[in-house]
């Protein structure tokens, strides 16, 4: 348990954090603590952490990504026009769609970083800038409401109702954000190109010598994020039932931040899906905590701040020097 | 001495290298070189730093492409130039002086990490990688927790599983470059034997070392660098360090004794009873004005601990540190340079030096309040600042605005020594002052050692290698598990009586 808790010490803080701000919302409000309401975050947080995993990668092999969320609005916005052109489409083909429009915008990306050698952060506040202003200015702001019906239409999986009234659903942005998760997790910690992405960003120098390629990292890894913006901007849409230009424009913070929360460096070689997903749910809970405790919304970005902070305090103070007992188990190896 | 039994004239060589040249940006790093490696051999790739050993392992290991003509034999194939992929296939294995390993990955994962390549996907089987590293580890004779990441282990067990990565590999030749840097005398030891299990096996290692003692120790063969050029390939029976020093400067050095007697001049630094436990207990000794007190012990012996103690970083528990026979508490290092003591650092590539930085700004880094005029800092006096300790110290530059990483290990040395003494130090701390730095300009570093004793300023020298704390101090200090064990004069004794004591 010990060894458990010092080599996921992240992930243990996060979720020490959670249980915290939890218990101190079911005081708070009546309603925080309910199955309903988890299940609502759950639902509402879908397509963050399908942003999340996706970025997770690209940390992992030591860039960074802030293309990804408006990235993920053009993908909407022509994944919405050509299935209009095709007649109406379905989920397999507009999720191909997305995905690979998705892809090919992470491409861009992953050329630009390894054929002219632009650091990440440079490069991506580049095409965030050329992505949304291509955007704003071919659609002119205009969103898109008249989605094909299999697109607007709420998909339950399931339903049951409690017995206080409140209903518990599991929905299809849910299912699609598991699929996600689980196949960011197999492919990073049970492939070997995963494997090589986290030697990549932890040495590149040394994966270098090891005759790794490094472009395909690159383009590895910006195109499973790709895969990834294109896939949660679709269940987005799906999600809002509409396709507005803006309505991502400023997500790539709230989950680069989420992402950093969850123990990924920025500089590479570090980070789980795990502390990825509880990263983004620490936030959501957060956020509908004050929201049900009716705190101004204008607050809350203040607070999320404060509690960004604590949160990376907390993980890179080792767990250790918190808690004595370990410290003491520690010295006596 | 297995080595030396497999060095047979007229055995068709493992490894060999005809035509090889190779440029840099105009700069001709590698002329014609030749280069051969018998099986199982432990040969010594021998010369200073900028000579072009790391260029010629990075040719044979693939990482560079020598120009046309080229022509490199290995194991019975012949290739005009390499690709790492091809090179390890074929068996050659680098340990890379910065190890190239994985931190955050698992011990397993950094020694195994060959079952991780390849082009396409695979699942990982953490079983079989496992296995390998355990088994890797065992012929090293070794125990680690291979689940555990990397990080978690010192440098010597890095050093460690770098090797074991390389039998894992399959290898038929290792190159090892710098190996025993940053280990200990017994880490250095059971390196040594690994290295002799290696070759009894049949597997050829060609190490790249400063230590020449080592070189001689473990190596049958030699072959020497010199700017770049092949001086000749040679045979290590009959050998000697001073013959070796030779062949890769092209100069004779003669080591003499420099102690002189210096009890007559005031004390500077009175240290009495210093503990820190854990790392170093009662610890007293003086260092006088004018006087280069040798501090030598094994890694590990609190010798830099202490050093970090007089120079504010590190807190002492108990005792008394006086300066010019006051009482002084440091509360932090800055606290430490005004009261006029200088710490040049161990690390000095990563914590001395600002390497992207120019030479002028690493230069005046510590003394920035001598440069400033009306309030702001002034290029002009910065200039007359470095000139003038650069003309004082011999420094051989190019322009003062040039990154400080242009210049080579010596050179950056006497920078970093000058950053310090343009604090007016009344006492400077030398800490390894010599790692990285080639056989040449260590002689010149210890003629500017001497010459700053010569002006009255008091010196701590530090280091683990005996013979250079014996030629150069006047009186020698021998640190042991923390504590101060003897004293020697080495007007008044022989090196090997030191060497004895400290490698007992």
């Amino acid at each position: 348990m010990r060894k458990a808790v010092q080599s996921h010490a992240t992930e243990f803080a996060l979720l020490a954090v959670i249980a915290v701000i939890s218990l101190f919302l079911s005081f708070a409000t009546d309603r925080f603590f309910s199955l309903g309401n988890a299940f609502d975050l759950l639902n509402t947080s879908s397509v963050n952490i399908i942003f999340a995993v996706g970025l997770l990668v690209v940390l992992i092999a030591g860039g960074i990504d802030i293309s990804f969320a408006v990235a993920a609005s053009v993908v909407q916005y022509l994944a919405a026009l050509m299935l209009g052109w095709m007649g109406g489409g379905g989920w397999i083909s507009g999720l191909l769609i997305a995905g690979g429009l998705g892809v090919l915008l992470g491409a861009v990306n992953a050329f630009l970083i390894h054929k002219f050698r632009i650091i990440s952060i440079v490069a991506t506040i580049a095409t965030f800038n050329i992505y949304f202003g291509l955007l704003m200015f071919f659609t002119r702001g205009v969103s898109i409401y008249n989605l094909p019906d299999w697109l607007t239409a709420r998909v339950i999986l399931f339903e049951h109702e409690m017995a206080d009234g409140s209903w518990i659903e599991i929905t299809l942005p849910v299912l699609v954000m598991l699929i996600c998760v689980v196949a960011t997790w197999v492919f990073i910690t049970r492939t070997t190109t995963g494997r090589q992405l986290y030697a990549f960003g932890d040495n590149p120098e040394g994966a270098r010598r090891f005759g790794i390629n490094i472009g395909a990292m690159q383009f590895i890894a910006f195109g499973w994020l790709g895969l990834m913006a294109g896939i949660g901007g679709l269940i987005q849409a799906h999600y809002a039932q509409e396709v507005v230009p803006n309505a991502l424009y400023g997500r790539e913070l709230d989950v680069l931040a989420a992402v950093v929360l969850g123990g990924a460096r920025l500089g590479g070689g570090k980070g789980s899906v795990l502390g990825c997903v509880l990263g983004v749910l620490l936030i959501s809970i957060t956020q509908n905590g004050l929201n049900l405790a009716g705190v101004s919304p204008y607050a809350f970005k203040m607070i999320v701040g404060a509690i960004i902070l604590a949160a990376i305090t907390l993980s890179n103070t080792s767990i250790e020097k918190l808690l004595p007992f370990m410290r003491q188990e520690e010295g006596r190896k | 001495m297995t080595g030396r039994e497999s060095a047979k004239s007229g055995q068709k060589p493992l490894l060999s290298l005809r035509n090889i040249n190779m440029t840099f940006g105009g700069v001709r790093a590698l002329k014609d070189v030749s280069f051969d490696v018998l099986p199982g051999e432990v040969h010594c790739l021998a010369g200073e730093n900028g000579s072009g050993k790391s260029t010629l392992i990075k040719i044979i290991t693939g990482v560079y492409r020598p120009q046309d003509g080229a022509v490199i034999e290995f194991d019975g194939q012949t290739y005009s130039h390499m690709s790492p992929v091809t090179a390890q296939n074929s068996g050659i294995q680098v340990i890379w002086q910065d190890l190239a390993l994985f931190p955050e990955m698992t011990v397993a994962e950094n020694i195994a990490f060959q079952t991780l390549l390849g082009r396409w996907p695979r699942f990982v089987n953490y079983n079989a990688m496992r296995e390998k590293a355990v088994k890797a580890l065992a012929r090293l004779d070794v125990t680690l927790d291979v689940d555990r990441p990397l990080k978690d282990y010192a440098i010597a067990q890095r050093q460690i599983v770098a090797i074991a990565r390389a039998l894992v590999g399959e290898a038929k030749l290792v190159f090892m470059d710098e190996p025993t840097a940053s280990l200990t005398q017994s880490e250095t030891d059971h390196l040594l034997d690994i290295v002799r299990t290696l070759s009894a096996s049949g597997v050829a290692v060609v190490f790249v070392s400063h230590r020449l003692a080592e070189v001689l120790e473990i190596s049958s063969r030699l072959t020497v660098l010199r700017d770049g050029a092949l001086v000749g390939a040679y045979s290590t029976e009959g050998m000697t360090q001073s013959r070796i020093t030779e062949l890769m400067t092209g100069k004779t050095f003669d080591q003499t004794v420099r102690a002189r007697n210096v009890n007559a001049n005031p004390v500077v630094l009175e240290v009495e009873a210093l503990s820190r436990p854990g790392q170093f207990e009662d610890i007293s000794f003086t260092v006088r004005r004018g006087e280069t007190l040798g501090i030598t012990g094994l890694l590990g012996a609190g010798r830099t601990e202490l050093a970090l103690s007089l120079f504010g970083m590190l807190k002492p528990r108990s005792g008394t540190v006086k300066l010019e026979g006051k009482p002084v508490h440091f509360s932090s290092n800055r606290d430490a340079i005004a009261a006029g003591i200088a710490y040049l650092s161990e690390d000095r590539l990563s914590l001395g030096l600002i390497q992207p930085q120019s030479i002028a700004d690493n230069l005046v880094i510590s003394s920035l309040d001598k440069i400033i005029a009306g309030g702001l800092l002034s290029d002009s006096r910065k200039r007359d600042l470095v000139a003038q300790w650069i003309a004082d110290l011999g420094v051989k530059i190019g322009l003062q605005t040039d990154a400080i990483s242009t210049l080579s290990g010596g050179n950056q040395q006497r920078i970093a020594i000058a950053k310090w003494l343009a604090t007016d130090p009344k006492l400077l701390i030398l800490d390894a002052p010599t790692v990285g730095v080639d056989v040449g300009a260590r002689a010149g570093i210890f003629d500017i050692v001497a010459k700053l004793a010569e002006t009255g300023l008091a010196i701590i020298l530090i280091s683990d290698e005996v013979p250079e704390v014996y030629f150069n101090a006047d009186r020698v200090l021998h640190m042991a598990k923390g504590r101060i064990v003897d004293q020697f004069l080495p007007a008044a004794c022989s090196l090997a009586e030191i060497e004895a004591a400290v490698y007992a």
